[in-house]
């Protein structure tokens, strides 16, 4: 459950992502599909070289979809119900061991990376509920 | 039994050079206390683990972390034998300490992210790549005695 102080960290810390999307977005696309090659399986159709197009426009859309979750975190069903129609319906990314929780791994990592003891366990563990709490709505209606 | 490339035998020993063991150590153990409270459970001998900072500056948390990390040098210095470098500490984790094999699982990611964020843009993809391979080979080799 985000607490209030939990919102205030996730809100302040995101401002330090603003204007890194593209940048921090396609690093951790890349580290996720260095790290954990079963995730490739599900862009068969990408270009998946260092520093290609489709990684530096897929990374910003992602980050960008989760800037959009934090702006509305009091209400994370409604502000991701398309992308958990996309993803239950359309990409049917595997849920149990989702690879959500691969890519929030390569997030942390990208994160902590950049911001170093900023990162702290706080900022850590905030973002680590955030994290779970949109990948479960991102899995609601798988069935 | 696990193949290490050069590459990643590199990547792991480079790295752990540079591993402040008791700074690390304590740290990982902190984070995991602090970002999977539930993981408490194994600590009520600890004290006061009732905040972030009583759980950062915990001597016991501290400690505790050290031995860890410690523990952990001896999968980087054997790395052609991980499965019998931990067969007794698997045991113990079963029998005695009563441990989900699901937290070595929880402690190997929180320790790479403490990694990265130590080195920074140093800790490489590749590097993750590597450490993420040996925090699973040891994760996998502390619950290879489970019974």
């Amino acid at each position: 459950m985000l607490t209030a102080e939990d919102k205030n960290l996730i809100h302040q810390f995101w401002e330090k992502v603003s204007g890194h999307q593209e940048d921090f977005g396609s690093e951790v696309l890349e580290r996720m599909f260095m790290t954990y090659p079963q995730t490739k399986t599900y862009f068969p159709h990408f270009n998946l070289q260092h520093g290609s197009d489709q990684i530096r426009s897929h990374g910003k859309k992602v980050l960008n979809a989760l800037g959009n979750a934090v702006k509305s975190l009091d209400n994370l069903s409604q502000a991701l119900s398309e992308l958990s129609n996309l993803h239950a319906y359309n990409l049917r990314v595997d849920p149990s061991h989702f690879a959500l929780q691969l890519l929030g791994q390569c997030f942390h990592v990208v994160l902590a990376s950049h911001l170093g003891k900023d990162y702290s366990p706080e900022v850590h563990a905030a973002f680590d509920k955030f994290l779970s709490a949109v990948a479960a709505t991102l899995a609601e209606k798988y069935r | 039994m696990v193949h290490w490339s050069a590459e990643e035998k590199q990547l792991i020993a480079t790295v752990w050079g540079k591993v402040n063991v008791e700074e690390c150590g304590a740290e990982a153990l902190a984070r995991l206390l602090i970002v999977y409270p539930w993981t408490q459970r194994f600590f009520a001998s600890f004290g006061n683990l009732s905040s972030p900072t009583a759980i950062v500056g915990n001597p016991k948390v501290r400690a505790h972390g050290k031995k860890v990390l410690t523990s952990f040098g001896e999968a980087v210095k054997n790395l052609d034998n991980i499965k019998s470098t931990y067969a007794k500490l698997s045991e113990l984790h079963c029998e005695k300490l009563h441990v989900d094999p699901e937290n070595f699982r929880l402690l190997g990611d929180i320790l790479i992210i403490v990694l990265a964020s130590h080195f920074g843009r140093d800790f490489t993809p590749a590097c993750q790549f590597a450490w993420q391979k040996l925090v699973g080979v040891v994760a996998h080799a502390l619950a290879r005695k489970y019974h």
